[in-house]
């Protein structure tokens, strides 16, 4: 088992026929992952790379049976790739862009309440759950399939703490990109309550960083419904108040948002917090105990 | 992107939100004529205020009443040039480089108007307060009830119904609603019009014969949705900018300049802010964050390695790199030729990772230059601090 996506995953890709959506469609379907076709507005009926192209995604799903979207579409059109894609009633849409303006995120958060998809990012890498199905744009090689779920608002760090694992010889379950900006489809909670629940993941490791307040209402859910090991880490703890460190969600604003502050949060709720990044593999391999092996 | 006051009033009052009258001026003859004209127009006197990207003016100096002409010119040749410094601009200050001569007001009550959006709800979030003058963040510490919240519903605005509820809470007179709803949804159609990502009327004054008014204006944008806006990106001000984040800018790297003395470059914005956490913990203090992002090339390497050796505090430099959509070969490629070209005398220690490492490692090798290889962020953090002495 793993989180969301398996080998059974169907996937469009929006924006297919761009430089980034062919190198990343490729890259997925070298792995494994099914892509069945792709969407671009103007040019349905073409073959890209020996994929259908449609013009709307409500074709495409029509057409392909897709339950499962990747989005490279350009920031000012993202979000309403986002909305056209909940409409469609894709059941996963997982959004790669970053740079969406807040307010075009807040019209599509708002659409997807009437929906029944869940959205992953925007501005994230995306998911995978090795040796299943890739849907994101992380380097493959580094993952093996194993029974660490992570959940992260960074891309590569997330990358940092896949490695720290794998070379460890301690495999993933799943590893989901939740985005780096302020509005995001799937939160720490959602993706936690899944792995909670999913028999594969004995242990979760959560990447935070400064901005926000969702690694303390995670925290909360870790302390009164996670019932596996949580190891954690947030970055920035000596980035400056009021600047945006590269994410467009990673702000200390008010003097709220802190590093020191979820990192409180986060230890009194009971997960194991690593000071430094690169102790990450050595905690999880200390909170699996026996399990891991070399 | 941060604007000035003046900037901001001249938006809002577009929008139908009330501002005093007033005008930016940039030398003495400018601000003499601006407070002649108020005088002339009935104003019983004028308030300088200083125009930098900084809040708590008023106790650094920066915003003065002048009774005469004569006395505007004088408060306005002592405060051009000068430095103020506050508790937002760091001890460094900010060079005054305009002001905003306006009409003094005979305040009644100082209030509070914001909005922001909040991430938590995915909307945005109309706040009042009755604490004005106030910074709302320390209203919020020691009174939270004291801030009244209305939520923006997605393509609706703010209700008129919203306001009148906002506008009796905040204790107007009957007689002032009607102008305060005005005020409160021309304000909210602003925010939204002009993609804004803060909003602040501080204060937001009543006046004793019943007028409402803009005292102060805040107006952030947000810098992704600036592409809609081409008007409102002319008004950006990088007088007010570290001239390294500016350059860095141009070549859309992330970079923010800090006080230590190892230069770090990264990919990712996590994994950059996780270096410098990393650089601390080794027993160092990073001299910037730099995010060079995931699909860098060679030339933006360069650009970046030029901007770090270009901050004199900068004794070390770390590169770490996770290469996922942005190779490690390109990377290398770009080292070698910045480091060829600038003719760095630094150490330089090198921590790669990800796709096409071998071929990143050979060129590196290859290139006669004297790199420290490190193995894991942790080694690279011990060896870049001990290199930065």
């Amino acid at each position: 088992m793993s989180i969301l996506v398996d080998k059974s995953t169907k996937v469009i890709v929006q924006g297919i026929t761009g430089r980034e959506g062919t190198f990343h469609a490729k890259a997925c379907a070298e792995y494994g992952t099914k892509i069945v076709g792709g969407v671009t507005p103007g040019k349905g009926g073409a073959t890209h790379e020996g994929w259908p192209v449609f013009n709307t995604v409500q074709e495409a799903v029509d057409k392909t049976g897709a339950d499962t979207s990747i989005i490279f579409v350009p920031p000012p059109f993202a979000a309403d790739a986002i909305m056209e894609a909940a409409d469609a009633e894709v059941e996963l849409i997982i959004c790669i862009t970053e740079g969406i303006p807040v307010l075009d995120m807040v019209r599509a958060w708002e659409f997807l309440q009437t929906r029944r998809s869940r959205l992953i990012g925007p501005n994230c890498p995306g998911i995978i759950s090795p040796g299943k199905c890739k849907i994101g744009i992380m380097p493959a090689r580094i993952h093996k399939e194993g029974n660490v779920g992570i959940v992260s608002r960074s891309g590569t760090l997330t990358y940092e703490a896949v490695y720290q694992l794998t070379t460890r010889g301690i495999g993933q379950s799943t590893a989901i990109g939740i985005g780096g900006d302020p509005i995001v489809g799937t939160n720490f909670i959602d993706a936690l309550d899944l792995f909670n629940r999913d028999p594969q993941t004995e242990a979760v490791i959560m990447i935070g960083e400064i901005g926000g307040n969702a690694e303390e209402t995670a925290a909360e859910f870790v302390k009164s419904r996670m019932k596996k090991p949580v190891i954690g880490f947030i970055a920035g703890q000596t980035a400056p108040p009021g600047r945006r460190m590269g994410h467009a969600g990673a702000i200390i604003s008010g003097g709220h948002g802190t590093a020191s502050e979820k990192i409180k949060a986060m230890e009194a709720a009971g997960i194991r917090m690593c000071t430094s990044p690169a102790d990450i593999g050595e905690t999880v391999a200390t909170a699996l105990g026996a399990k891991a092996s070399v | 992107m941060k604007i000035h006051e003046y900037q901001a009033k001249a938006i809002l009052k577009k929008y139908g939100v009330a501002v005093p009258r007033g005008e930016m001026v940039e030398n003495r003859e400018q601000a003499e004529a601006a407070a002649k004209s108020l005088f002339n127009a009935g104003a019983s006197g004028v308030v300088v205020k200083a125009q930098i990207h900084a809040g708590g003016r008023g106790k650094g100096g920066g915003v003065k009443i002048a009774k005469s002409v004569e006395e505007a010119g004088d408060i306005a040749s002592k405060m051009l040039g000068m430095t103020l410094i506050t508790h937002q601009t760091g001890p460094e200050g900010r060079v005054v480089r305009c002001l905003l001569v306006e009409e003094t007001l005979p305040i009644e009550r100082e209030l509070y108007l914001g909005i922001v959006i909040d991430r938590a709800e995915a909307r945005p979030v109309f706040m009042a307060s009755q604490s004005g003058g106030m910074e709302i963040e320390q209203v919020a510490e020691e009174n939270p009830d004291a801030i009244l919240k209305e939520y923006i519903t997605p393509g609706m605005g703010l209700e008129g119904f919203q306001a009148r509820k906002l506008a009796f809470r905040l204790g107007l007179k009957p007689e002032q609603v009607n102008q305060a709803v005005k005020f409160m949804t021309g304000l909210n159609k602003c925010f939204e019009e002009t993609d804004s990502s803060l909003m602040e009327i501080n204060p937001f004054i009543t006046t004793s014969d019943g007028r409402l008014f803009a005292l102060d204006a805040k107006m952030n944008f947000d810098d992704n949705a600036l592409f809609r806006h081409p008007d409102l990106k002319e008004l950006r001000d990088i007088t007010e900018e570290d001239p390294l984040e500016v350059e860095a800018s141009k070549y859309s790297l992330n970079y923010i300049k800090l006080d230590g003395n190892v230069g770090c470059m990264v990919n990712g914005a996590g994994l950059a802010m996780a270096t410098m956490d990393i650089i601390k913990y080794a027993g160092g203090m990073p001299a910037n964050f730099l995010d060079v992002g995931g699909g860098a090339n060679a030339e933006q390497v360069t650009h970046a390695f030029e901007i770090l050796l270009s901050d004199k505090n900068v004794k070390a430099v770390l590169i770490n790199i996770f290469g996922g959509i942005l190779r490690v070969d390109t990377l290398a490629r770009g080292v070698v030729e910045a480091a060829t070209k600038t003719k760095i005398q630094l150490p330089i220690v090198l921590r790669l990772e990800g796709t096409n490492v071998e071929q990143g490692r050979e060129i590196l090798q290859q290139s006669g230059l004297n790199f420290i290889v490190a193995e894991t962020m942790k080694d690279a953090a011990e060896k870049v601090v001990a290199a930065a002495g």
